[in-house]
């Protein structure tokens, strides 16, 4: 399956990534090979095989419902671009 | 043209633990800003989630109380978009293989019939922060305390009809959450929060119409207003011979209007795929048993109990069971006032009307099962008439007063209900009312009852409002029946 520039242009503005006109060219060149090489996965027969969702061979450890973090708002926002209020700032969101 | 509506609805419930869903951030409400989140919340590189076992009991809990199947085996994904109360840029979330399968939920329709809403699946999921729109210099203020915050997302069939039955699912799901423990039900701290699918089509026509998505509705009017609103838009469009889009749109309260979200805001594209920092999450059937064994008494059943233990009808048991908090408050009135039928009735008329009007809940009234027994005592034993009882009620509620005797006392509402010495009372009103009495004896009798609401006004007049009416009506009646 190979993929368009307008693919690649559609997924980095999803991810809110900039990329520039040449960039666009190599960066779908190489998603197309990498998709190929899904494509050879695919061929494999996967019959009677359960789909994996993570490539350990192990469960999810759990937590108990217990208060371990404390407060450290001034560190965290000691390295904001922007604070006001103990709020972060950013960009307008909405019109 | 007739048109039939279609209604499915998608739950947010933050489920009432301690802490966040995988990490040990405190999820208490209404703290200063970001004091409450740390760095997994923050999305810092190189932190790890770890989930809360009581967010997947309570998960597993709603499971059990909608008779749902629960999966031994459920896995997180990633569903990736762009905002910036999300740090992660993805929420934390399950789609292939959630915590709780199809389930059910039976909810009583006005008419008095039942319908079953089937429950496509209910899955765990982390709450975003919040962004405040206000003026920050032409900035967006961001808020992540809640981020991380523990939800369930309950996707129900598109099963209910109208706004009726849509707000009767909603309720009824209210009063599982809160009866089981795994939801404070504050609705206006978001506790809860509806997303509705409204279509419309033809009577008669099976395939369904193009559907609307109204999102975050935070109050059961607003959803009911919601609902109404988008149907008879979606009706008006078809019939001017226009098509419905399938849009994601808002609903404002005050204004009590609907827009579509413009399709910037949407971008649908949401690339799921398993989360990798967290693994799949297994159970087996003995974990599900020992929480089975943990489920507190439901509505349904407690309804049922209500008519048999306290002889209330139908009707009067499905109110007082349907909410955790008043059900717990008839029964401990009950206790002390020994009186199921006068303490429904209490509860259902004036003590609800004011929660109703003050926008209280059973919790946070004024008055507590103490209190409103111990009214209904003295109203069984005559002490009070109910018209002073209200004036109790009043007291108590407004906080004049804590101890219901010392109020009756204070305000002179007891009642004289010694026979000689309302007889005495009758005796004398009588004597200046020879009219009257002349008129009584010459009207029917079976049309006399209606005269006697003349005489009971200077009784009571006469008694500073403390005689007994029923006996004043009795020593009356027989009086002047003669």
């Amino acid at each position: 399956m190979a993929i368009t520039r307008g693919d690649v242009e559609k997924i980095a503005h999803l991810a809110r990534l900039q990329v520039s006109e040449s960039q666009i060219d190599k960066l779908t060149g190489d998603l197309s090979n990498i998709l190929s090489l899904v494509d050879e996965l695919q061929a494999v027969d996967t019959t009677g095989i359960l789909p994996m969702s993570h490539p350990l061979d192990a469960q999810q450890r759990l937590r108990a419902d217990i208060i371990t973090e404390e407060n450290h708002r001034d560190e965290f926002q000691r390295i904001a671009p922007a604070t006001e209020n103990g709020l972060y700032l950013v960009p307008k969101v909405i019109e | 043209m007739q048109w039939e509506t279609v209604i499915g609805l998608e739950v947010h419930v933050q489920l009432a633990t301690k802490t966040k869903i995988f990490s040990g951030s405190s999820t208490a409400f209404g703290a200063e800003p970001n004091t409450q989140a740390s760095a997994v919340d923050l999305a810092m590189p190189g932190m790890l989630p770890v989930l809360n076992e009581e967010a997947l009991k309570m998960a597993i809990k709603f499971g059990l109380a909608i008779d749902a199947h629960i999966n031994e085996k459920s896995v997180f994904e990633r569903k990736n978009y762009f905002y910036p109360d999300l740090p992660k840029g993805y929420q934390t979330t399950q789609s292939e293989l959630p915590i709780v399968g199809a389930g059910h939920i039976d909810i009583q329709l006005a008419d008095g019939s039942s319908k079953r809403v089937r429950i496509h699946h209910a899955h765990l999921e982390e709450d975003a922060g919040k962004s405040l729109h206000e003026d920050f210099h032409g900035m967006s203020g961001i808020d992540l305390n809640r981020a991380g915050t523990p939800l369930i997302e309950i996707v129900s069939e598109p099963d209910m009809s109208n706004a009726e039955e849509a707000v009767a699912f909603a309720r009824k799901l209210h009063t599982i959450v809160t009866s089981l423990g795994i939801c404070d039900g504050e609705m206006s701290q978001g506790s809860m929060r509806f997303d509705v699918n409204v279509s419309v089509r033809p009577v008669g026509e099976s395939k369904l119409g193009t559907r609307t998505e109204t999102k975050n509705l935070n109050s059961f009017r607003f959803m009911e207003r919601a609902i109404k609103l988008e149907v008879e838009r979606q009706i008006d469009v078809l019939e001017d011979g226009g098509k419905i889009n399938q849009e994601t749109r808002l609903y404002d309260g005050d204004k009590d209007i609907s827009r579509a979200m413009r399709s910037k805001e949407e971008a649908n594209d949401y690339r799921y795929f398993p989360c990798p920092d967290l693994l799949p999450v297994l159970i087996d059937s003995s974990y599900i048993d020992a929480i089975r064994a943990t489920l507190p008494e439901l509505p349904d059943a407690r309804k049922l109990r209500f008519v048999e233990q306290y002889g209330l009808s139908d009707y009067d048991a499905g109110i007082l069971s349907a909410d955790a908090g008043i059900a717990a408050l008839f029964e401990a009135t009950t206790a002390k006032s020994t009186d199921a039928k006068l303490s429904a009735n209490w509860i259902m008329g004036e003590f609800s009307a004011r929660l109703n009007s003050e926008e209280k809940t059973a919790k946070n009234s004024p008055i507590n099962a103490e209190q409103l027994g111990q009214l209904i005592l003295r109203i069984k034993d005559n002490s009070i008439s109910s018209a002073g009882a209200k004036k109790v009620f009043d007291a108590l509620w407004t906080e004049e007063g804590h101890d219901v005797d010392a109020i009756i006392d204070a305000k002179g509402l007891k009642q004289v209900s010694d026979t000689g010495a309302l007889e005495k009372i009758v005796d004398e009103v009588l004597a200046g009312m020879t009219a009257q009495i002349e008129q009584y004896r010459a009207t029917d009798e079976a049309k006399r009852k209606k005269l006697l609401g003349g005489f009971m006004g200077p009784l009571m007049k006469a008694s500073k409002g403390q005689g007994n009416p029923k006996l004043f009506t009795e020593i009356l009646v027989k009086k002047l029946d003669g």
